[in-house]
């Protein structure tokens, strides 16, 4: 781990990579502690401050109630990174197994494994999480779920590919002669060696997670105010550019923070485990 | 044996012709697939399709013989018979949003999405597969580490934030392009296609295409950037990987440029995997033009989507996916064929491995 650490400190990017990660994580785990106004997570008014610029007191403005912007993207990171975190704990085992059954098992379990991870693949990701959120009321718990049915078929995919390739390599062909079960072949033998791959794709993936969600909550179909979330407050201010710049700007800005770190994190991961894109 | 029979053996023979049969006979499992799937979230909505219907103040009668109207009490499975036979019959059912068939008014806002999609698809193409090359001929220095950040960038904001820093920047600090719409009131353009800049042409009104065109910028530039990025990277690392094969080595021994070499003996076999990621963003963008067209109030399906989603109007929303997916489909066939048709080891084979 430590090894590890010191080898991604070697590539700059890597390096500002895992320092933008670590703020974010830091800023969302501490956020009742540094924010500035921490009441302004809620449903709070203070009009006497509504709908200013940055000033010393706000440094990133004030909503058009009066909240601190900068206190509502702390508390707002914390729900964009809780979201990822039970995404990538559910879609990539999913994925997982069954890319593995279909990859190692072959002929009818893979067709029909496959097929139906094609046609999940078939609708482009956000508008199945959309309509997906069309039907279900628009809470936090359904945006999870509609995330992570989305995203399992993509790790199917990628450990299809990979299983199969693996299939035809001598350590398995070994295994198979001196009689191991399928499921030893399929996780201790296979699943190891497609670890790097599936491993930075999810470091990648809690950046891709991030856009998504808050993308289902821009078009209001995600976590519903007053819960602060960084697509929603972008929708909200989109409605008084150019004016108050700061209500959307600010917003846009840290999803892009938090998503280019983890971009620069698996990017230098990927270079180090030796995955190809 | 009968001419006929003998043009038709060598028809099927052509190895693009086979690949496109097979490619449409999956498509069409899958596309049976994504109407099941459509269906089945469909049906996942809480509460009665009938009573979202007719609203909250429907008598119980009007309701149980809307319920009769749609199948609704029959099972499920017969349910889902009655969708199809109406899907394949053209009939997507009413709109509870415009009150009009849903076909109707998937024609009506379609040809502005698939305009906007293309539009930066093109520019997706045109910009991202140059970058790529410029990095991969300079790889290790400034212009590849360059079009690394640019691409790791682009591709960290969600499209409409991108949407909404470009139309700050460059509508509303910078006048250059107009703020919101297709097109400004003045013009009236008899609709042909759809597509706001052809129809302007076939017009023959070339300030009024102007005008589309620059209304069509900004969304498509937005629409684009994370395409770029992700072309960029890939079309890089497809050549990097190409650069040391030893047919290279050989032209540059040879004494050839480097440019023809990049262009000619590692841009040509490094295209191919890049055509498979740029029909997988084909289906990105597909999805994020819900984003793009709410920023600009593009008047297209997504702003349907969305607008009908928000109503929870059923038949409007299974249209419409539907109608996305099957887009989708066609593209991908489009993207393999071409891929198929670029490689010479399946256009010149007799059997389709691929």
């Amino acid at each position: 781990m430590i090894r590890t650490l010191r080898i991604v400190g070697q590539n700059p990017l890597s390096l500002l990579g895992l320092i933008l990660v670590a703020l974010v994580v830091l800023a969302a785990a501490l956020a009742p502690w540094i924010s500035p106004f921490p009441s302004h997570n809620g449903a709070v008014v203070d009009f006497v401050y509504a709908n200013q610029g940055p000033t010393a007191r706000n440094w990133m403005g004030t909503d058009l109630v009066g909240r601190d912007i900068l206190s509502r993207i702390l508390y707002a990171y914390q729900i964009s990174l809780f979201l990822s975190l039970v995404v990538l704990a559910i879609a990539p085992p999913v994925g997982t197994l069954v890319g593995l059954l279909a990859g190692y098992m072959g002929g009818w379990v893979e067709t029909i494994l496959m097929r139906i991870v094609d046609v999940f693949l078939s609708i482009p990701p956000l508008v199945l999480a959309i309509a997906m959120m069309g039907v279900l009321e628009p809470t936090l718990t359904n945006a999870m779920l509609a995330v992570t049915v989305m995203w399992w078929p993509w790790y199917a995919r990628l450990v299809y590919s990979l299983a199969r390739s693996e299939r035809e390599e001598g350590y398995v062909l070994a295994a198979e002669v001196i009689g191991a079960s399928t499921a030893h072949i399929t996780f201790r033998e296979i699943l190891p060696n497609c670890l790097p791959a599936i491993i930075t794709k999810m470091t990648l993936d809690m950046g891709f997670v991030i856009i998504i969600a808050s993308s289902l909550s821009f078009l209001g179909l995600g976590v519903q105010p007053p819960t602060p979330d960084l697509g929603s407050m972008v929708a909200e201010g989109a409605r008084y550019l150019p004016d108050s710049w700061w209500l959307t700007v600010f917003p846009g800005l840290a999803i892009l923070v938090a998503v280019f770190g983890f971009n620069l994190l698996g990017d230098g991961l990927r270079d180090l485990l030796g995955v190809d894109e | 044996m009968r001419p006929g029979s003998f043009l038709g053996q060598h028809i099927l023979n052509s190895p693009l012709i086979r690949l496109l049969l097979q490619r449409l006979g999956i498509s069409f499992i899958v596309l049976i697939g994504v109407s099941m799937l459509i269906f089945v979230i469909a049906r996942v909505i809480p509460g009665d399709p009938a009573r979202i219907a007719l609203g909250p103040n429907a008598a119980p009668e009007q309701v149980a013989s809307l319920r009769a109207a749609m199948h609704l009490d029959d099972p499920i499975v017969v349910q889902y018979g009655f969708f199809v036979l109406d899907v394949t019959r053209g009939d997507l059912g009413k709109s509870l949003y415009t009150n009009r068939p849903v076909t109707v008014d998937i024609v009506q806002f379609l040809p502005a999405t698939l305009e906007l999609v293309f539009a930066a698809g093109i520019i997706m193409v045109g910009l991202g597969l140059p970058l790529g090359i410029l990095a991969a001929r300079y790889h290790g220095r400034w212009p590849d580490n360059a079009v690394r950040i640019f691409a790791l960038l682009t591709v960290s904001a969600p499209s409409f934030v991108w949407a909404v820093i470009l139309m700050l920047l460059f509508a509303f600090y910078l006048p250059l392009f107009p703020i919101a719409g297709r097109i400004s009131d003045i013009y009236e353009i008899d609709r042909v296609t759809g597509f706001m800049t052809i129809d302007t042409l076939i017009a023959g009104n070339l300030v009024a295409f102007q005008d589309a065109f620059s209304h069509l910028v900004l969304p498509a530039v937005a629409l684009s950037l994370s395409g770029i990025g992700q072309a960029a990277r890939l079309t890089r690392a497809n050549m990097v990987e190409t650069y040391e094969k030893p047919f290279i080595e050989m032209a540059q021994a040879y004494g050839f440029f480097p440019s023809r070499i990049a262009r000619i003996y590692v841009f040509k076999p490094s295209l191919i995997p890049s055509l498979t990621i740029i029909g997988l963003d084909f289906a990105a963008m597909l999805g994020n033009a819900f984003l793009v067209e709410a920023v600009f109030a593009w008047p297209g399906l997504s702003r349907y989507g969305v607008a009908v989603i928000l109503r929870k109007d059923l038949n409007a929303i299974m249209g419409t996916v539907l109608v996305i997916a099957i887009t989708f489909l066609i593209v991908n066939i489009l993207v393999d064929l071409l891929i198929a048709f670029l490689n010479p080891r399946i256009r010149y084979s007799t059997r389709v491995d691929a």
